[in-house]
């Protein structure tokens, strides 16, 4: 008689570490951290993997994979990024930075790493708001959206507007693959991990500087269930910040994976 | 028919986000409110039959806490 | 061997590729871009990594990613572009990576102006960026003197998992002279260190990090930081000495302060006056037992510098009242002349036995102010 065998069809993905994240639950950190690996575990590049983390919630990242890491002061990831890409270019080097990091601070440093066509690939986490220091407004904080430095909501006048990255990087020459997605749902996240691949895949074929912006919810901060975030990213972000490809090098256009 | 499936929740990693309940195609996840995981979170659990091993709760799962399994479409030659 | 005439920062630059340096980070400042513009041409030619950055924030940051991976790197600039570097050193020290950092002053506080100046004394010597961190500072007074420097500071960095400063004053950085190059060392020929990131194959993967969230391992790692300091004030302290023997007078002068005062010394040794000269090359570890020796035999110590009096303190420091201690300094991007010392020497041996100055560095403000008002 024959024997039913189980498939898995999902479990842990070997380039995560086993420690348990310190992210809030429900916080979809951790559902970025799980396809960056799951696609260095598909394209096996855990063994030459470099990441270099942010400061944000996601500093401790380094303690969630299990890859060699370094930590980048504020913002400047992406030259700590291309120094190490410089010297080891044989290396997948990866940043995973938060919108304070990327977007404030560290907005010198992403423009020129994209400007350059460094081969190195951003993972940005957009949550429209500091997390870690406890829910200050982002570059990328909404309109009227209230947080503890936009206490009676981000008032364009004196605050200014959110800033569109993807959108902003792709008009450089050197990027190669810059796109924005978002995490609010099962078939979003499809999408993301495609694109994370293709970033990986734009990398390791040297087509210059790859981005994706992940369109993401900070439930502590923005005073909601982690459900009720996820609802948020879909009628409040999305709007603002359209998903889509916005800068894709033709090779990559055409790759199957 | 509907295949079978099974999931298995790490216990460590659950946080009782309830991300997987509410994506839960079936219907058949919900917080087991009878238990404590080892940091104080209710964990997810099946409480029904129905669970296609589908593997949309693993896609929404921040903690990578979920492994899915589902029966093989052929069975398989064992000793045959 | 053979010698060259060179150009300042372009003989830093070969002397640092031939220390095997693999990867140059930088951003233009004058009286520092001959580096930057040497190193574009030359790591290029040798395949090793160059990138001019956006800023010297983002360059300081690329050393620090750089440096994770083992291998030799730097950068040079100079005094507004190396405060702007500080948080990036406190980084790399925090991290206890292995890196060298070219300054070539010039005067400030501020924008300043591009002439050689000595102020990043305090900046560079104690350490310009946050926390308790222990840099190594280097002060060479000739091109030779600067391209020697360069080698050993990569092997100190690494020896000693540390920073290390090289201060070289923003004339040094231009004018040329004869120097003779060391010989080219092969970078691919070297070990990488275990605890470098390089791709976690065959091993656990390395994390290098800073932040050290609980204080108590906080603790352990500035502890750890200062036992390694203790071994490099142990081992690594240098100096040089002209005709200290017999001197009743100790002129003490680090980078081209302690040139200039050279020529001084050598007019008045002439003349008879017992004097000699004193020039710490590092100024991290700072030469303290040489110093309070000295305190001992002379009756006079005369600290110059191209700053109102930084040096001076950490004379004072292991001096400790034993003699008197005066000071002379020009400032803003001003460069002593030898007979400015000359004179100082005149006037210390002519007051010899002279109390202790109330204040020493006041007496010298004033009788600059004098002078410059002199037209002199």
């Amino acid at each position: 008689m024959a024997t039913v065998l189980p498939n898995i069809v999902y479990q842990r993905p070997a380039s995560l570490s086993t420690r348990v994240t310190h992210y809030c639950p429900g916080c979809t950190h951790g559902v970025a951290h799980r396809l960056v690996a799951e696609v260095l575990d598909e394209m096996d590049l855990r063994e030459k993997t470099i990441g270099v983390a942010p400061v944000g919630c996601s500093v401790f990242a380094y303690n969630y994979f299990n890859h060699d890491y370094v930590e980048a002061a504020h913002g400047r990831a992406p030259a700590m990024a291309t120094g190490i890409k410089r010297v080891l270019p044989q290396n997948t080097v990866y940043t995973y930075q938060g919108d304070g990091d990327l977007a404030s601070i560290g907005m010198a440093e992403i423009m020129h790493a994209a400007a350059r066509g460094e081969n190195i690939t951003v993972i940005f986490i957009n949550n429209a708001i500091y997390g870690m220091t406890g829910g200050q407004m982002a570059p990328t904080t909404l309109p009227g959206m209230v947080t503890t430095s936009s206490p009676v909501g981000r008032d364009v006048e004196s605050m200014g507007f959110p800033i569109r990255m993807a959108e902003i990087l792709s008009n450089l020459d050197g990027a190669g693959y810059v796109v924005r997605r978002s995490l609010h749902d099962a078939t979003n996240i499809r999408k993301a991990k495609k694109a994370i691949r293709l970033a990986f895949e734009t990398q390791e074929r040297g087509l210059g500087f790859s981005m994706v912006e992940l369109l993401s919810s900070c439930p502590t901060n923005w005073k909601l269930t982690p459900n009720e975030a996820l609802t948020f990213i879909e009628e409040n972000m999305v709007p603002t910040f359209p998903l889509g490809d916005y800068k894709v090098n033709q090779e990559i256009a055409r790759l199957r994976v | 028919m509907a295949l079978k499936g099974w999931i298995e929740v790490n216990e460590l990693h659950c946080k009782g986000c309830s991300l997987c309940v509410e994506a839960c195609p079936q219907d058949v996840m919900s917080l087991d409110m009878d238990r404590l995981t080892p940091k104080g979170y209710h964990p997810v659990h099946l409480h029904a039959e129905g669970c296609t091993g589908c593997g949309i709760c693993a896609i929404v799962c921040p903690d990578a806490a979920l492994t899915v399994y589902r029966e093989a479409k052929q069975p398989a030659r064992v000793n045959a | 061997m053979v010698k060259k005439l060179y150009k300042g920062n372009e003989a830093f630059a070969e002397a640092a590729v031939r220390a095997g340096c693999e990867g140059f980070f930088g951003y233009p400042i004058t009286p520092s871009t001959e580096f930057l513009e040497y190193m574009a041409k030359r790591m290029p030619e040798l395949g090793r990594a160059f990138v001019q950055a956006e800023s010297e924030v983002a360059a300081i940051n690329m050393v620090y990613g750089a440096a994770c991976t083992g291998k030799r790197v730097m950068t040079a600039s100079s005094s507004p572009g190396i405060s702007l570097m500080m948080e990036g050193i406190s980084y790399i020290a925090g991290t206890e990576l292995p890196v060298v950092v070219i300054n070539v002053m010039r005067g400030g506080p501020g924008l300043g102006n591009i002439a050689p100046s000595q102020g990043d004394y305090y900046q560079m010597v104690k350490g310009g960026g946050h926390g308790d961190y222990f840099p190594i500072s280097l002060a060479p007074a000739s091109v030779q003197e600067a391209v020697d420097s360069i080698a050993l500071a990569f092997d100190l960095a690494e020896k000693y998992r540390s920073i290390v400063h090289v201060l070289v004053d923003g004339n040094i950085g231009q004018m040329m002279e004869p120097c003779e190059m060391p010989p080219m060392q092969d970078p691919s020929k070297r070990m990488m260190p275990d605890w470098a990131v390089s791709g976690a194959k065959d091993r656990e993967p390395n994390i290098l990090s800073s932040i050290y969230i609980d204080p108590v391992e906080e603790e352990v790692t500035n502890i750890r930081l200062l036992k390694r300091w203790l071994e490099v004030e142990k081992n690594e302290v240098r100096y040089k000495e002209l005709f200290m023997d017999d001197a009743e007078i100790a002129i003490i002068a680090f980078g081209t302060a302690g040139r200039v005062s050279s020529t001084a010394v050598r007019q008045a040794r002439d003349k008879g006056i017992k004097v000699g000269l004193f020039r710490p090359i590092t100024l991290a570890p700072f030469p303290k037992d040489r110093i309070a020796e000295i305190a001992k035999q002379v009756k006079r110590i005369l600290v110059v510098e191209m700053n109102t009096g930084m040096m001076l303190d950490d004379v004072n420091l292991y001096v400790q009242g034993r003699v008197p201690v005066e000071f002379y300094g020009r400032l803003g991007g001003v460069t002593p002349f030898p007979d400015e010392i000359y004179d100082e020497i005149i006037r210390l041996s002519e007051n010899l036995d002279a109390p202790k100055p109330e204040n020493p560095r006041l007496d010298w403000v004033n009788r600059l102010e004098k002078a410059i008002e002199g037209g002199k």
